[in-house]
């Protein structure tokens, strides 16, 4: 099944000044593992100051951590480093999700640092987090001194043990002389195949002896090969496939971002004019703005979007994974469609959906040779038709566009506010979101035009990301605007990180979309529980506690409240002024918003509900006879923007 | 479902043991029998894994431990193609009145008794899992105190190595 040849991929480059490798040498690891020869050679240190020289080698410029007794040897020299600056979090967990924050904003590792035992196990809802939605990050936590290990003792966890299930891969450095190689091969294997979570776990006293220091290390690892370059005969096929669909969909996944290959995925889609949809993980990856962008699909996705997965004849799938939240009930997705798989991960291709066209490769080369592919067979024969295809999408898209209503009570529409947000500040910044409704709105009613400009938890769902995660973001790029859409739940999870950005100078802006309650919950529990709304009013309307405007403020922010429509711009504009602290604005919300259309838990995207109780019934090739009275039944619970 | 032999080449380190098992039971996948032990490679170990499933499962199961990245190689070896064997030591109750007789089942078997007392004898044989199988059914009726039995390890059959091409 495999054979040993040498590892291909790019290695991270290790950015910043440093002194020039002598010419011929390579800077960084090479891919062959193999490589010219040490440049720097036996430096005696000690293996603490082997790890912060190894993170300066390898041009990791931010750590997000916390010290404590058993990494603490790794600190000293940390604190005299000229090239990596460490960010000095209030929680391991905000640590972990700013370190996937950076990385999802830049493409480059995030890195984040702990103690043994409880600073570890912090880490991981944020390295599972990382793991779910394939995100390069390296996680460097102490441990026990060797001779202490499996003893229970003081500040011991098993986080290698632990982690295992929840990291691409971890190791636990044994002696001094590796944590060179570990460092670098943690960063290799962050960054390149499917990208994830790597976790190095270092003994106090692997830190505290004396070693010496070699760069670059040459990496060992027999078993990893991950395939970049697709085959070119799957490549023809997929084309051919390509060329004659008569309602083929772009099915584009979070790969491509990691690809950085939006450009391409551009030329194809434009060269074909096929429809594109964008998964909640690739938001951002095709212009929303687009004509040929029908939306994104799956459980809170647009009709349309919905609609052309389960009426298309081909899936061209890129670097996506057939998610339940996509596909809905398996048996009943994309029935009619033939699937062209392309991911990186061969396990993710004809994992959930078997496919006719499996393609391993990244999606950046298995595009750019498709484009090449089309090209040559549409030399050959005529490309199919796709009028009567996209007739069926438009009359989709104009009768069941994303809307809303303003609640009954008056009170704020917390859709509007979201979308007012992305109004205002626009396609160049950077969105991160929590998760439960606001992210749902914040995926739909913002609109997403660059890569990397939506960040959020897709895969393990962690309510508690936006805050951090925007941390890390803004401390990647300090010339983007970064917004946390944030829910009161949510933030309640992870707000102390707003300590860290007031005091490290990085100005986010949080919306807290303030609905009292945790929303999702509540809207299932409307819909699938009766209205028995069984723990999820959270106080935070009836008591006003905790109260987001004052806490902002006791956290070093500047706090702003909005609770009427005609707040809303002025509130913003206020934050988007505001740069030398972060700002957290309340939003005080209607609680009874629901997140629409929705393909309830465990029904098939056929039952794709529009608004409550209204469904496109678009069964058989046509749409359902009666999609005028749907559709004014459609217009009049949903309301239009315009209305509002 | 059918049962399955992979052969799983690993790097020798600490915990790659857990890293295999524990990937089975998340995923949801039943190991029938695991055996581990060195190779001609000092740096490299080899695992015999039986698995019971359907062929498309068993894609999942290869492409997801193809993913560890201490896996060097799999490889699935056909019963046909391969030789495939288990070690049984298993203790007989054999007293002065039936002694011959157990003994002469060990003999029909080809296997050997490792180990003799007054009441009991230790037998050892080894063989595919339905030739262990017969004999336990023939020792049983004298009455078993005691058993122990190895998982599967196989080999493929001919001159050719799976080792050779994956470890370098």
């Amino acid at each position: 099944m495999t054979t040993a040849t040498p590892r291909s991929g790019p290695v991270p480059a290790p950015p910043g000044p440093k002194p020039a490798p002598p010419p011929g040498r390579p800077g960084s690891p090479t891919a062959s593992g193999t490589p010219a020869g040490p440049r720097i050679d036996q430096e005696p240190m000690t293996g603490a100051q082997s790890l912060v020289r190894s993170l300066e080698e390898i041009g990791c410029e931010v750590v997000f951590g916390i010290p404590g007794g058993t990494i603490l040897p790794a600190y000293d020299p940390l604190l005299d480093s000229t090239k990596v600056r460490h960010v000095l979090v209030r929680h391991e967990q905000g640590g972990g999700h700013a370190a996937t924050g950076y990385a999802q904003a830049t493409g480059k590792v995030g890195v984040c640092m702990a103690t043994s035992g409880p600073g570890a196990t912090n880490l991981v809802t944020p390295l599972a987090d990382a793991h779910m939605d394939s995100i390069p990050v390296v996680a460097i936590t102490g441990q026990q001194t060797r001779p202490l290990i499996g003893t229970d003792a003081f500040q011991e966890a098993d986080i290698t043990g632990i982690t295992m299930p929840i990291t691409k891969h971890n190791m636990l450095v044994t002696d001094a002389t590796e944590i060179p190689r570990a460092i670098a091969e943690a960063f290799h294997l962050a960054s390149t195949g499917r990208p994830g979570p790597v976790l190095v776990d270092i003994p106090k006293d692997v830190l505290q002896e004396q070693t010496t220091f070699s760069w670059p290390p040459e990496l060992k690892l027999p078993g990893y090969r991950p395939t970049t370059r697709p085959h070119g005969k799957q490549i023809r096929e997929a084309a051919k496939l390509i060329n004659s669909a008569k309602r083929p969909v772009l099915y584009v996944g979070g790969g491509v971002l990691k690809a950085s290959a939006s450009a391409e995925l551009l030329e194809l889609a434009e060269l074909t004019g096929i429809p594109v949809v964008t998964t909640l993980m690739a938001r951002g990856a095709f212009p929303d703005s687009h004509t040929q962008h029908v939306g994104m699909p799956g459980m809170h996705g647009t009709v349309a979007a919905v609609a052309a997965m389960q009426k298309a004849d081909l899936l061209v799938a890129l670097g996506s994974r057939f998610d339940d939240r996509v596909t809905g009930q398996l048996s009943s997705f994309a029935p009619h469609a033939a699937v062209v798989h392309a991911d990186i991960d061969p396990a993710e291709i004809s994992k959930n959906r078997r496919a006719d066209v499996p393609i391993v490769g990244d999606c950046k080369e298995v595009i750019t040779e498709l484009i090449d592919a089309v090209k040559a067979d549409r030399a050959d024969s005529a490309p199919a038709d796709l009028t009567a295809w996209w007739a069926q999408l438009d009359e989709l898209r104009t009768t069941f566009p994303l809307g809303y209503t303003w609640p009954d009570d008056g009170s704020l529409s917390p859709q509007y506010v979201i979308e007012r947000i992305g109004k205002i500040a626009g396609p160049d910044a950077v969105y991160a979101a929590g998760v439960g409704q606001h992210q749902m709105w914040a995926a739909q009613f913002i609109s997403y035009e660059k890569p990397r400009s939506w960040l959020n938890s897709g895969g393990l769902g962690t309510m508690g990301f936006a805050v951090p995660a925007a941390m890390g973001a803004k401390m990647a790029r300090p010339d983007a605007v970064v917004w946390a859409i944030d829910g009161d739940g949510c933030f309640q999870m992870t707000n102390q990180e707003l300590a860290t950005c007031a005091i490290e100078g990085i100005p986010i802006k949080v919306a807290v979309i303030n609905n009292g309650n945790l929303g999702m919950v509540r809207q299932w529990q409307n819909l699938f529980y009766s209205e028995r709304y069984s723990n999820t009013d959270l106080g935070t309307h009836k008591h006003r506690i905790p109260d987001f405007k004052l806490l902002a403020e006791a956290m070093g922010c500047a706090g702003l409240r909005a609770e009427s429509k005609d707040e809303v711009d002025r509130v913003i504009q206020q934050a988007m002024e505001i740069n030398d602290r972060p700002v957290v604005i309340d939003f005080v919300v209607g609680a009874d918003a629901q997140v629409w259309p929705m393909v309830a838990a465990g029904t098939g995207n056929d039952e794709v509900m529009a608004a409550r109780n209204i469904r496109p019934l678009f069964d058989g090739d046509e749409l359902a006879a009666d999609v005028d009275e749907i559709a004014a039944v459609t217009e009049k619970a949903l309301g239009s923007q315009e209305e509002a | 479902m059918e049962k399955h032999t992979l052969s799983v080449l690993v790097e020798d380190k600490p915990g790659v043991l857990a890293r295999v098992s524990g990937l089975f039971s998340r995923r949801g996948f039943n190991i029938e029998s695991l055996a581990v032990g060195p190779t001609e490679h000092p740096d490299v170990s080899r695992m015999t894994i039986v698995v019971a499933v359907d062929e498309f499962p068993l894609e999942q199961v290869t492409k997801q431990l193809n993913k560890l990245v201490n896996v060097i190689k799999i490889v699935e070896l056909e019963p046909t193609a391969s030789v495939q064997r288990e070690l049984l030591l298993v203790k007989v109750r054999a007293d002065a009145g039936v002694r011959s007789s157990v003994l002469e089942t060990v003999q029909l078997f080809r296997a050997k008794v490792v180990d003799v007392a007054p009441e009991a004898l230790t037998i050892e044989a080894t063989g595919t899992a339905d030739k262990l199988g017969a004999l336990l059914r023939m020792l049983e009726p004298y009455g078993i105190r005691e058993m122990v039995q190895s998982g599967m390890v196989a080999v493929g059959r001919g001159p050719r190595s799976i080792t050779a091409a994956a470890v370098r």
